[in-house]
Protein backbone atom coordinates (compact mmCIF):
# COMPACT_ATOMS: atom_id res chain seq x y z
CA UNK A 1 0.00 0.00 0.00
CA UNK A 2 3.12 2.60 -0.46
CA UNK A 3 1.38 3.71 -3.18
CA UNK A 4 -1.22 4.65 -1.90
CA UNK A 5 0.68 7.49 0.45
CA UNK A 6 2.09 8.67 -2.62
CA UNK A 7 -0.78 9.05 -4.04
CA UNK A 8 -2.22 10.67 -0.94
CA UNK A 9 0.58 13.43 -0.75
CA UNK A 10 -1.21 14.58 -4.21
CA UNK A 11 -4.31 14.57 -3.67
CA UNK A 12 -3.70 16.67 -0.01
CA UNK A 13 -2.50 19.08 -2.69
CA UNK A 14 -5.05 18.71 -5.04
CA UNK A 15 -7.89 19.38 -2.47
CA UNK A 16 -6.39 22.53 -1.68
CA UNK A 17 -5.60 23.48 -5.29
CA UNK A 18 -8.40 22.10 -7.46
CA UNK A 19 -10.18 25.40 -8.67
CA UNK A 20 -6.79 26.28 -9.58
CA UNK A 21 -6.46 23.40 -11.22
CA UNK A 22 -9.82 23.32 -12.97
CA UNK A 23 -9.74 26.99 -14.05
CA UNK A 24 -6.54 26.62 -15.89
CA UNK A 25 -7.63 23.09 -17.61
CA UNK A 26 -11.27 24.95 -18.84
CA UNK A 27 -9.55 27.86 -20.93
CA UNK A 28 -7.76 25.44 -23.92
CA UNK A 29 -10.54 23.36 -24.24
CA UNK A 30 -13.13 26.31 -24.49
CA UNK A 31 -10.85 27.91 -27.37
CA UNK A 32 -10.27 24.74 -29.08
CA UNK A 33 -14.33 23.74 -29.07
CA UNK A 34 -15.28 27.52 -29.70
CA UNK A 35 -12.43 28.18 -32.47
CA UNK A 36 -12.94 24.42 -34.04
CA UNK A 37 -16.14 23.08 -33.14
CA UNK A 38 -18.35 25.68 -33.37
CA UNK A 39 -16.42 28.09 -35.50
CA UNK A 40 -14.63 26.85 -37.88
CA UNK A 41 -16.39 23.94 -37.38
CA UNK A 42 -20.00 24.89 -38.38
CA UNK A 43 -20.11 24.44 -41.91
CA UNK A 44 -18.27 21.34 -41.66
CA UNK A 45 -20.32 17.83 -42.46
CA UNK A 46 -18.65 14.42 -41.41
CA UNK A 47 -20.44 10.74 -42.68
CA UNK A 48 -21.08 10.48 -39.23
CA UNK A 49 -22.77 13.75 -38.27
CA UNK A 50 -21.22 17.10 -37.11
CA UNK A 51 -18.14 17.90 -36.90
CA UNK A 52 -18.44 18.69 -33.51
CA UNK A 53 -19.24 15.54 -32.88
CA UNK A 54 -16.67 14.76 -34.83
CA UNK A 55 -14.00 17.10 -32.53
CA UNK A 56 -15.14 16.31 -28.75
CA UNK A 57 -13.39 12.97 -28.89
CA UNK A 58 -10.11 14.25 -29.93
CA UNK A 59 -9.93 16.92 -27.94
CA UNK A 60 -10.49 14.82 -24.86
CA UNK A 61 -7.84 12.37 -26.19
CA UNK A 62 -5.44 15.64 -26.45
CA UNK A 63 -6.30 16.77 -23.20
CA UNK A 64 -6.01 13.77 -21.44
CA UNK A 65 -2.06 13.38 -22.81
CA UNK A 66 -1.34 16.63 -21.82
CA UNK A 67 -3.07 17.02 -18.29
CA UNK A 68 -1.42 13.74 -17.82
CA UNK A 69 2.01 14.21 -18.75
CA UNK A 70 2.02 17.49 -17.49
CA UNK A 71 0.80 16.41 -13.92
CA UNK A 72 3.71 13.89 -13.27
CA UNK A 73 6.25 15.30 -15.70
CA UNK A 74 5.98 18.92 -13.97
CA UNK A 75 5.78 17.53 -10.41
CA UNK A 76 8.71 15.16 -10.88
CA UNK A 77 10.97 17.26 -12.37
CA UNK A 78 10.57 20.05 -10.30
CA UNK A 79 10.56 18.20 -7.15
CA UNK A 80 13.75 16.05 -8.38
CA UNK A 81 15.88 19.17 -9.42
CA UNK A 82 14.52 22.42 -7.73
CA UNK A 83 12.27 21.48 -4.68
CA UNK A 84 14.37 18.12 -3.86
CA UNK A 85 11.29 16.89 -2.23
CA UNK A 86 12.05 13.76 -4.31
CA UNK A 87 14.80 12.87 -2.00
CA UNK A 88 12.11 11.89 0.89
CA UNK A 89 10.88 9.17 -1.15
CA UNK A 90 14.44 7.58 -2.32
CA UNK A 91 15.22 7.72 1.57
CA UNK A 92 11.74 6.42 2.05
CA UNK A 93 11.78 2.17 2.43
CA UNK A 94 9.34 1.92 -0.35
CA UNK A 95 10.06 0.67 -3.61
CA UNK A 96 10.87 2.10 -7.15
CA UNK A 97 7.54 0.49 -8.40
CA UNK A 98 5.45 1.96 -5.59
CA UNK A 99 6.57 5.61 -5.44
CA UNK A 100 5.74 5.18 -9.67
CA UNK A 101 2.23 4.23 -9.18
CA UNK A 102 0.96 6.73 -6.70
CA UNK A 103 2.36 9.41 -9.05
CA UNK A 104 1.18 7.88 -12.40
CA UNK A 105 -2.22 7.50 -10.45
CA UNK A 106 -2.57 11.08 -9.16
CA UNK A 107 -1.69 12.04 -12.55
CA UNK A 108 -4.64 9.71 -13.90
CA UNK A 109 -6.95 11.61 -12.05
CA UNK A 110 -6.08 14.59 -12.62
CA UNK A 111 -6.41 13.60 -16.54
CA UNK A 112 -9.48 11.70 -15.90
CA UNK A 113 -11.15 15.06 -14.28
CA UNK A 114 -10.04 17.29 -16.85
CA UNK A 115 -11.48 15.26 -19.70
CA UNK A 116 -14.44 14.81 -17.80
CA UNK A 117 -14.89 18.79 -17.86
CA UNK A 118 -14.22 18.96 -21.51
CA UNK A 119 -17.33 15.96 -22.05
CA UNK A 120 -19.51 18.16 -20.10
CA UNK A 121 -18.72 20.98 -21.84
CA UNK A 122 -18.93 19.30 -25.39
CA UNK A 123 -22.18 17.99 -24.74
CA UNK A 124 -23.41 21.87 -23.70
CA UNK A 125 -21.92 23.22 -27.03
CA UNK A 126 -24.39 20.50 -28.41
CA UNK A 127 -22.38 17.49 -29.49
CA UNK A 128 -24.21 14.59 -29.37
CA UNK A 129 -21.82 11.44 -27.82
CA UNK A 130 -22.36 7.72 -26.47
CA UNK A 131 -20.36 7.45 -23.27
CA UNK A 132 -19.96 4.23 -22.02
CA UNK A 133 -17.89 2.59 -19.40
CA UNK A 134 -15.20 1.43 -22.12
CA UNK A 135 -15.17 5.39 -23.54
CA UNK A 136 -13.71 5.58 -19.50
CA UNK A 137 -11.64 2.30 -19.55
CA UNK A 138 -10.04 3.97 -22.93
CA UNK A 139 -9.16 7.63 -22.01
CA UNK A 140 -8.07 6.47 -18.54
CA UNK A 141 -5.46 4.01 -20.20
CA UNK A 142 -4.61 7.11 -21.98
CA UNK A 143 -4.02 9.05 -19.25
CA UNK A 144 -2.21 6.55 -16.83
CA UNK A 145 0.03 5.75 -20.19
CA UNK A 146 0.75 9.95 -20.57
CA UNK A 147 1.49 10.40 -16.79
CA UNK A 148 4.10 7.17 -16.71
CA UNK A 149 5.76 9.18 -19.88
CA UNK A 150 5.62 12.20 -17.70
CA UNK A 151 7.42 10.75 -15.18
CA UNK A 152 10.29 8.95 -17.54
CA UNK A 153 10.80 12.80 -18.72
CA UNK A 154 10.84 14.20 -15.16
CA UNK A 155 13.12 11.50 -13.88
CA UNK A 156 15.92 11.27 -17.09
CA UNK A 157 15.48 15.44 -18.11
CA UNK A 158 17.67 17.94 -16.48
CA UNK A 159 16.21 21.09 -16.91
CA UNK A 160 12.81 23.23 -16.60
CA UNK A 161 13.79 24.50 -20.17
CA UNK A 162 14.16 21.15 -21.56
CA UNK A 163 11.39 19.48 -19.76
CA UNK A 164 9.05 22.68 -22.30
CA UNK A 165 11.39 21.47 -25.45
CA UNK A 166 9.83 18.06 -24.65
CA UNK A 167 6.40 19.79 -24.80
CA UNK A 168 6.95 21.44 -27.37
CA UNK A 169 8.65 18.61 -30.02
CA UNK A 170 7.11 15.74 -28.90
CA UNK A 171 3.75 16.20 -26.88
CA UNK A 172 1.93 19.07 -28.84
CA UNK A 173 3.02 18.14 -32.65
CA UNK A 174 0.80 14.97 -31.30
CA UNK A 175 -1.92 16.70 -30.21
CA UNK A 176 -2.60 17.95 -33.59
CA UNK A 177 -1.45 15.26 -35.28
CA UNK A 178 -3.01 12.14 -33.79
CA UNK A 179 -6.60 12.17 -35.66
CA UNK A 180 -7.49 14.66 -32.90
CA UNK A 181 -8.85 17.50 -35.43
CA UNK A 182 -8.92 15.66 -38.61
CA UNK A 183 -8.37 12.09 -39.26
CA UNK A 184 -4.60 10.63 -39.16
CA UNK A 185 -5.14 8.52 -42.56
CA UNK A 186 -5.70 12.32 -44.16
CA UNK A 187 -1.73 12.52 -43.60
CA UNK A 188 0.73 12.57 -46.21
CA UNK A 189 2.20 8.37 -46.60
CA UNK A 190 4.97 8.96 -44.32
CA UNK A 191 3.72 10.97 -41.93
CA UNK A 192 0.23 8.83 -41.78
CA UNK A 193 2.57 5.69 -41.15
CA UNK A 194 4.51 7.54 -38.69
CA UNK A 195 1.80 9.06 -36.68
CA UNK A 196 -0.70 5.53 -37.05
CA UNK A 197 1.96 4.12 -34.48
CA UNK A 198 1.54 6.64 -32.19
CA UNK A 199 -0.47 5.87 -28.53
CA UNK A 200 -2.48 9.03 -28.66
CA UNK A 201 -3.84 8.33 -32.74
CA UNK A 202 -5.21 5.21 -31.19
CA UNK A 203 -6.80 6.98 -28.55
CA UNK A 204 -8.38 9.40 -30.49
CA UNK A 205 -9.82 6.74 -33.41
CA UNK A 206 -11.29 4.21 -30.23
CA UNK A 207 -12.60 7.15 -28.28
CA UNK A 208 -14.48 8.58 -31.73
CA UNK A 209 -15.63 5.10 -32.24
CA UNK A 210 -17.23 4.25 -29.48
CA UNK A 211 -18.53 7.87 -28.79
CA UNK A 212 -20.56 7.19 -31.96
CA UNK A 213 -22.59 4.64 -30.22
CA UNK A 214 -19.27 1.51 -32.11
CA UNK A 215 -18.03 -1.16 -30.00
CA UNK A 216 -14.22 -1.10 -28.78
CA UNK A 217 -11.41 -1.64 -31.57
CA UNK A 218 -9.60 -4.58 -29.89
CA UNK A 219 -5.99 -3.79 -31.99
CA UNK A 220 -6.24 -0.16 -30.27
CA UNK A 221 -6.83 -1.15 -26.70
CA UNK A 222 -4.17 -3.66 -26.75
CA UNK A 223 -1.55 -0.98 -28.37
CA UNK A 224 -2.60 1.40 -25.73
CA UNK A 225 -2.04 -1.06 -22.67
CA UNK A 226 1.29 -2.30 -24.25
CA UNK A 227 2.17 1.72 -23.87
CA UNK A 228 1.08 1.97 -20.71
CA UNK A 229 3.18 -1.15 -19.81
CA UNK A 230 5.95 -0.38 -21.60
CA UNK A 231 6.32 3.42 -20.25
CA UNK A 232 5.27 2.57 -16.66
CA UNK A 233 8.21 -0.19 -16.93
CA UNK A 234 10.50 2.57 -18.11
CA UNK A 235 9.14 4.72 -15.19
CA UNK A 236 10.62 2.48 -12.51
CA UNK A 237 13.71 1.58 -14.00
CA UNK A 238 14.65 5.28 -14.11
CA UNK A 239 13.90 5.63 -10.67
CA UNK A 240 15.67 2.51 -9.60
CA UNK A 241 18.79 3.91 -11.08
CA UNK A 242 18.91 6.64 -8.28
CA UNK A 243 18.07 4.84 -5.74
CA UNK B 1 26.89 2.53 14.82
CA UNK B 2 28.49 3.61 11.60
CA UNK B 3 31.45 2.43 10.11
CA UNK B 4 33.37 3.25 6.72
CA UNK B 5 35.86 1.10 5.20
CA UNK B 6 38.11 2.48 2.36
CA UNK B 7 35.41 4.42 1.03
CA UNK B 8 35.61 6.68 -2.27
CA UNK B 9 34.31 9.02 -4.66
CA UNK B 10 35.02 9.96 -7.65
CA UNK B 11 33.78 12.34 -10.43
CA UNK B 12 35.69 12.01 -13.26
CA UNK B 13 39.06 13.01 -12.46
CA UNK B 14 38.09 14.45 -9.21
CA UNK B 15 38.13 12.78 -5.68
CA UNK B 16 35.53 13.70 -3.98
CA UNK B 17 35.79 11.40 -1.02
CA UNK B 18 39.17 9.41 -0.92
CA UNK B 19 39.79 6.63 0.98
CA UNK B 20 37.73 7.27 4.15
CA UNK B 21 38.10 5.36 7.39
CA UNK B 22 36.37 5.91 10.37
CA UNK B 23 34.30 4.53 13.28
CA UNK B 24 31.20 6.28 15.22
CA UNK B 25 30.52 4.63 18.27
CA UNK B 26 26.17 4.59 19.54
CA UNK B 27 25.41 7.83 21.39
CA UNK B 28 28.31 9.95 19.89
CA UNK B 29 27.78 13.14 18.45
CA UNK B 30 30.24 13.14 15.51
CA UNK B 31 31.24 16.36 13.68
CA UNK B 32 32.69 16.52 10.25
CA UNK B 33 34.36 19.83 9.72
CA UNK B 34 35.99 20.93 6.85
CA UNK B 35 35.72 23.49 4.02
CA UNK B 36 32.99 23.77 1.56
CA UNK B 37 34.32 21.10 -1.13
CA UNK B 38 35.84 18.71 1.68
CA UNK B 39 33.20 15.99 0.52
CA UNK B 40 31.64 16.37 3.83
CA UNK B 41 28.35 16.22 2.23
CA UNK B 42 29.11 13.55 -0.70
CA UNK B 43 30.20 11.21 2.55
CA UNK B 44 26.96 11.75 3.94
CA UNK B 45 25.24 11.33 1.04
CA UNK B 46 26.88 7.91 0.16
CA UNK B 47 26.26 6.95 4.08
CA UNK B 48 22.64 7.98 3.46
CA UNK B 49 22.23 5.91 -0.20
CA UNK B 50 21.38 9.10 -2.10
CA UNK B 51 25.10 9.00 -4.24
CA UNK B 52 26.78 5.60 -4.86
CA UNK B 53 30.53 5.00 -3.93
CA UNK B 54 32.79 4.29 -6.39
CA UNK B 55 34.61 2.04 -3.69
CA UNK B 56 34.75 1.01 -0.64
CA UNK B 57 32.07 -0.19 2.37
CA UNK B 58 29.69 1.65 4.55
CA UNK B 59 28.03 0.08 7.74
CA UNK B 60 24.76 1.70 9.84
CA UNK B 61 23.95 -0.67 12.91
CA UNK B 62 25.72 -3.47 11.41
CA UNK B 63 24.26 -3.29 8.33
CA UNK B 64 26.04 -2.37 4.60
CA UNK B 65 24.25 0.32 3.50
CA UNK B 66 24.49 -0.85 -0.87
CA UNK B 67 23.00 -4.60 0.63
CA UNK B 68 20.76 -3.57 3.30
CA UNK B 69 19.12 -1.03 1.73
CA UNK B 70 15.59 -1.22 3.59
CA UNK B 71 17.08 -2.03 7.00
CA UNK B 72 19.72 0.76 6.72
CA UNK B 73 16.37 3.27 5.51
CA UNK B 74 14.83 2.26 8.68
CA UNK B 75 17.47 2.77 10.91
CA UNK B 76 18.60 6.57 9.92
CA UNK B 77 16.86 10.07 9.88
CA UNK B 78 18.21 12.79 7.60
CA UNK B 79 18.46 16.65 7.68
CA UNK B 80 19.87 17.39 4.05
CA UNK B 81 22.23 20.88 4.33
CA UNK B 82 19.07 22.33 1.24
CA UNK B 83 15.72 23.03 2.28
CA UNK B 84 13.55 19.80 1.04
CA UNK B 85 10.23 20.13 3.17
CA UNK B 86 6.84 19.67 0.98
CA UNK B 87 6.20 23.23 0.53
CA UNK B 88 2.07 22.63 -0.73
CA UNK B 89 1.76 20.54 2.87
CA UNK B 90 1.21 22.00 6.23
CA UNK B 91 3.38 21.11 8.93
CA UNK B 92 1.89 18.40 10.33
CA UNK B 93 1.19 16.95 6.70
CA UNK B 94 4.82 17.22 6.34
CA UNK B 95 5.24 14.52 9.03
CA UNK B 96 2.46 12.82 8.54
CA UNK B 97 3.78 11.47 4.86
CA UNK B 98 6.55 10.70 6.09
CA UNK B 99 5.15 8.42 9.13
CA UNK B 100 3.02 6.97 6.45
CA UNK B 101 6.44 6.13 4.29
CA UNK B 102 8.05 4.40 7.33
CA UNK B 103 4.61 2.48 7.47
CA UNK B 104 3.94 3.64 11.07
CA UNK B 105 0.26 2.64 12.27
CA UNK B 106 -2.20 5.42 12.51
CA UNK B 107 -2.00 5.87 16.12
CA UNK B 108 1.45 6.06 16.56
CA UNK B 109 1.61 8.86 13.74
CA UNK B 110 -0.66 10.84 15.67
CA UNK B 111 1.45 10.30 18.94
CA UNK B 112 4.38 11.09 17.32
CA UNK B 113 3.31 14.12 15.47
CA UNK B 114 2.16 15.93 18.59
CA UNK B 115 5.47 14.83 20.23
CA UNK B 116 7.70 16.12 17.94
CA UNK B 117 5.88 19.23 16.87
CA UNK B 118 6.30 20.44 20.88
CA UNK B 119 9.52 19.50 20.67
CA UNK B 120 10.18 21.56 18.28
CA UNK B 121 8.21 24.64 19.38
CA UNK B 122 6.14 24.41 16.23
CA UNK B 123 2.78 22.69 17.83
CA UNK B 124 0.94 26.03 17.26
CA UNK B 125 2.09 26.34 13.55
CA UNK B 126 1.03 22.49 12.91
CA UNK B 127 -1.81 23.74 10.32
CA UNK B 128 0.25 26.03 8.45
CA UNK B 129 2.03 25.67 4.96
CA UNK B 130 5.11 25.01 5.12
CA UNK B 131 6.07 28.17 2.47
CA UNK B 132 4.77 30.59 5.04
CA UNK B 133 7.76 29.20 7.39
CA UNK B 134 11.24 31.37 8.33
CA UNK B 135 14.25 29.63 7.55
CA UNK B 136 14.76 29.00 11.31
CA UNK B 137 11.07 27.12 11.67
CA UNK B 138 11.77 25.13 8.32
CA UNK B 139 15.12 23.92 9.73
CA UNK B 140 13.33 22.79 12.90
CA UNK B 141 10.65 20.91 10.92
CA UNK B 142 13.13 19.03 9.02
CA UNK B 143 14.92 17.95 12.32
CA UNK B 144 11.23 16.78 13.54
CA UNK B 145 10.41 15.10 10.38
CA UNK B 146 13.73 13.19 10.37
CA UNK B 147 12.96 11.90 13.81
CA UNK B 148 9.70 11.11 12.60
CA UNK B 149 10.15 7.20 12.53
CA UNK B 150 12.87 7.04 15.79
CA UNK B 151 15.76 6.46 14.06
CA UNK B 152 19.06 5.11 15.66
CA UNK B 153 21.52 7.09 13.66
CA UNK B 154 20.94 10.88 12.44
CA UNK B 155 22.61 13.00 9.74
CA UNK B 156 22.76 16.49 9.87
CA UNK B 157 24.43 17.89 6.99
CA UNK B 158 24.96 22.06 8.28
CA UNK B 159 22.29 21.89 10.24
CA UNK B 160 22.95 25.52 10.97
CA UNK B 161 23.95 26.76 7.89
CA UNK B 162 22.19 30.23 7.03
CA UNK B 163 20.44 30.79 10.36
CA UNK B 164 20.87 33.61 12.82
CA UNK B 165 22.64 32.84 16.21
CA UNK B 166 19.54 32.62 18.06
CA UNK B 167 18.06 29.98 16.00
CA UNK B 168 21.35 28.29 15.98
CA UNK B 169 21.41 27.95 19.78
CA UNK B 170 18.25 26.45 19.37
CA UNK B 171 19.00 23.82 17.04
CA UNK B 172 22.45 22.52 19.36
CA UNK B 173 19.67 22.21 22.10
CA UNK B 174 17.55 20.11 19.61
CA UNK B 175 20.48 17.61 19.18
CA UNK B 176 21.78 17.70 22.92
CA UNK B 177 18.49 16.77 23.52
CA UNK B 178 17.63 14.06 21.42
CA UNK B 179 21.50 12.60 21.52
CA UNK B 180 20.46 12.16 25.36
CA UNK B 181 17.74 10.35 24.14
CA UNK B 182 19.86 7.76 23.10
CA UNK B 183 20.49 8.91 18.99
CA UNK B 184 23.83 8.59 17.68
CA UNK B 185 24.28 12.08 15.30
CA UNK B 186 26.75 12.57 12.51
CA UNK B 187 26.69 16.51 11.09
CA UNK B 188 28.97 18.04 8.82
CA UNK B 189 29.76 21.45 9.99
CA UNK B 190 32.07 24.32 8.49
CA UNK B 191 31.59 26.29 11.79
CA UNK B 192 34.26 25.90 13.97
CA UNK B 193 32.16 27.02 17.29
CA UNK B 194 29.24 23.98 16.24
CA UNK B 195 32.50 21.39 16.03
CA UNK B 196 33.74 22.85 19.34
CA UNK B 197 30.57 23.05 21.76
CA UNK B 198 28.38 20.40 20.44
CA UNK B 199 30.46 17.75 18.94
CA UNK B 200 32.38 14.62 21.25
CA UNK B 201 34.60 13.51 18.26
CA UNK B 202 35.52 15.26 15.50
CA UNK B 203 36.77 14.36 11.88
CA UNK B 204 39.05 17.05 9.76
CA UNK B 205 38.24 16.57 6.34
CA UNK B 206 40.26 18.62 3.41
CA UNK B 207 39.88 17.62 -0.06
CA UNK B 208 37.89 14.45 0.26
CA UNK B 209 40.65 13.30 3.31
CA UNK B 210 40.29 12.73 6.67
CA UNK B 211 43.33 14.45 8.05
CA UNK B 212 42.67 14.23 11.68
CA UNK B 213 40.18 12.62 14.55
CA UNK B 214 39.69 12.64 18.03
CA UNK B 215 37.86 14.63 20.66
CA UNK B 216 38.01 18.51 20.15
CA UNK B 217 40.43 18.67 23.89
CA UNK B 218 42.61 15.97 21.96
CA UNK B 219 43.29 17.78 18.68
CA UNK B 220 43.96 20.73 20.34
CA UNK B 221 46.52 18.84 22.58
CA UNK B 222 48.45 17.81 19.31
CA UNK B 223 49.09 21.12 18.29
CA UNK B 224 49.83 22.64 21.61
CA UNK B 225 46.58 23.87 23.60
CA UNK B 226 47.80 27.88 24.25
CA UNK B 227 48.58 30.02 21.27
CA UNK B 228 50.80 33.20 21.54
CA UNK B 229 49.31 35.84 19.22
CA UNK B 230 51.42 38.87 18.56
CA UNK B 231 51.02 42.02 16.52
CA UNK B 232 54.57 42.53 14.46
CA UNK B 233 55.09 45.60 12.64
CA UNK B 234 50.88 45.65 11.88
CA UNK B 235 51.10 41.85 10.91
CA UNK B 236 49.38 39.41 13.31
CA UNK B 237 50.98 36.34 13.50
CA UNK B 238 50.45 33.42 16.48
CA UNK B 239 53.06 30.60 17.48
CA UNK B 240 50.91 27.16 19.54
CA UNK B 241 52.71 25.97 22.85
CA UNK B 242 51.86 22.35 24.82
CA UNK B 243 52.04 24.53 27.86
CA UNK B 244 51.27 27.91 29.36
CA UNK B 245 54.70 28.29 30.90
CA UNK B 246 56.23 27.69 27.43
CA UNK B 247 53.18 30.47 26.05
CA UNK B 248 54.28 32.63 29.13
CA UNK B 249 57.79 32.48 28.45
CA UNK B 250 57.45 32.95 24.74
CA UNK B 251 55.45 36.17 24.88
CA UNK B 252 57.76 37.26 27.44
CA UNK B 253 60.61 38.01 24.61
CA UNK B 254 58.03 39.29 22.52
CA UNK B 255 57.44 43.14 21.98
CA UNK B 256 54.51 44.82 21.15
CA UNK B 257 50.76 43.68 21.76
CA UNK B 258 50.56 40.35 22.94
CA UNK B 259 47.99 38.10 23.94
CA UNK B 260 47.63 34.52 25.31
CA UNK B 261 45.06 32.74 24.22
CA UNK B 262 43.72 28.97 24.60
CA UNK B 263 44.01 26.84 21.20
CA UNK B 264 40.90 26.77 18.65
CA UNK B 265 39.78 24.02 16.43
CA UNK B 266 40.42 26.83 13.76
CA UNK B 267 44.20 26.88 14.90
CA UNK B 268 43.84 22.94 14.77
CA UNK B 269 42.75 23.03 10.88
CA UNK B 270 44.92 25.70 10.19
CA UNK B 271 48.12 23.52 11.42
CA UNK B 272 46.99 20.66 9.72
CA UNK B 273 45.87 22.21 5.96
CA UNK B 274 47.50 25.86 6.40
CA UNK B 275 44.58 27.45 5.28
CA UNK B 276 41.72 28.93 7.40
CA UNK B 277 38.33 26.66 7.21
CA UNK B 278 36.45 29.14 5.35
CA UNK B 279 39.33 29.78 2.85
Amino acid sequence: MDFYTVFWREMRVFQRTWWKFLASRLVSPVLYLTAFGWGLGRNIRTDSGSYLDFVVPGIIALSAMTTSFNATGNGVNMSRLYYNTLEEYLIAPISPASLVLGKVLAGTVRGLISSLVILVLGILFGARLAVTGWFFAVTGTTCFLFAALGVVAGMTINSHEDMANFSTFIILPMAFFCGTFFRAENLPGIVAGVVSILPLTHTSYALRLLAAAGTIPVASALVLASYAATFFAAAVWTVRRVC
Amino acid sequence: MIETRGLNKSYGQLRAVADLNMKIEEGEIFGLLGPNGAGKTTTIRMLTMLTRPTSGEAFIAGHEVSRDLDRVKRAIGVVPQHMNLDQELTARENLELHGRLHKMPAAERRRCIAELLAFVELADRADDLVSRFSGGMKRRLMIARALMHQPRVLFLDEPTIGLDPQARRRIWDLVRQMNGDGVTVLLTTHYIEEAEVLCHQVGVMDHGKLIALGTPAELKERVGRFAVESLNGGEAAYTLYGTREEALRSAGHLEGGVAIRETSLEDVFIQLTGRRVGG
